[in-house]
């Protein structure tokens, strides 16, 4: 039985997941470590982690707290960060539309590598959800298992940018997006969407630039006008 | 950080994530629809790749960052599989910050 769920999700798939759980785990390490240095009790640093698990918003709202801001300045700065996952949800949300439980474990599970993931497999519905479960539970796992492990670890994997950790996590999504973008039109869409966000980062809130660059879709309209033309 | 604060981060960030589903419901989403939602979000991920590589709390984040990415971008161009990606772009970021080269 057992055998038969790792053949189905398939060899390479189980080793994708692994790489990108290590990452994900020494990250979960630095956000325990982090939030342990900064003085949070235990029981805040595990709720975050359970029930915002959204780890850039987490380190965020860590930030802005630590820098004195508001209760105010702390929400709005992980939400606003967190809106991208709209657009997210309206491109995989359906992989996981099914039972009311698969409905709110999905939604939980709904992050940037996740949907990177499960993009990747194009087409084949199937695989995309294979893809989308098995990359959210080794991620679920990994956040879990580096979090206590950073609560005890504390010291020096508070500062994951020793290890190269920011450059890792993008590394990873870029490698996922690259087949789509053979795609002549999500190219176009995606490289002047990436030059708008970051013409914006300088002046927005974190979290914005990556949202204005949907104006990028223009060159990626449906072709619905030409088809009303022809009818 | 308080738990009323977390409260609201938590149920705020599931209401975002839930939104993009219930409004994906209330469409007809015919193929060209679908193809174009895929794309917004590639467009999203890509951009979040572009400005978390260069970009680290709204300043430059010097060059080690962007070299490391791009390594491993090339990488992934090349067909290598994830886990040398991954390792070559944090070696690249690591070792470059260990030169003294941020």
């Amino acid at each position: 039985m057992a055998f038969r769920i790792w053949e189905t999700i398939g060899r390479d798939l189980l080793r994708d997941t692994a790489a990108y759980s290590v990452g994900i785990a020494v990250a979960g390490a630095a956000f325990a470590a982090i939030a342990t240095a900064q003085g949070l009790p235990w029981w805040i640093t595990w709720a975050m982690s359970l029930f915002v698990y959204a780890g850039t918003a987490q380190f965020a709202a860590l930030g802005v707290a630590a820098a004195g801001g508001s209760g105010l300045a702390v929400v709005a700065t992980g939400l606003i960060l967190n809106l991208r996952h709209i657009p997210y949800g309206l491109a995989v949300g359906h992989l996981y539309w099914d039972r009311w439980w698969t409905r709110i474990l999905g939604t939980q599970n709904l992050l940037d590598t996740t949907t990177a993931f499960a993009l990747a497999e194009g087409d084949d519905q199937r695989r995309a959800k294979i893809a989308y479960w098995t990359t959210g539970t080794g991620n679920a796992v990994a956040w879990v298992v580096g979090n206590f492990a950073g609560m005890f670890i504390g010291g020096w994997i508070a500062e994951p940018e020793r290890l190269g950790l920011d450059a890792a996590l993008p590394a990873i999504i870029l490698a996922l997006v690259i087949p789509s973008l053979k795609d002549r039109r999500t190219l176009l869409a995606a490289a002047t969407g990436a030059v708008i966000a970051l013409a914006a980062s300088p002046f927005l809130p974190p979290g914005m630039p990556v949202l204005l660059a949907l104006v990028g879709l223009v060159f990626a309209r449906p072709k619905r006008g030409r088809e009303e033309a022809a009818t | 950080m308080n738990w009323i604060e977390v409260a609201v981060l938590a149920v705020g960030t599931f209401l975002i994530r839930l939104s993009g589903p219930l409004l994906r419901g209330r469409i007809s989403v015919s193929e060209e629809t679908e193809e174009f939602l895929k794309r917004g979000a590639t467009v999203v991920l890509v951009a979040l790749v572009a400005t978390s590589s260069v970009m680290s709390e709204n300043q430059w984040a010097g060059w080690a960052l962007p070299a490391g990415v791009a390594v491993g971008g090339v990488l992934a161009w090349r067909r290598a599989p994830l886990a040398v990606v991954v390792v070559a772009a944090a070696a690249t970021t690591a070792l470059l910050r260990l030169a003294g080269i941020e």
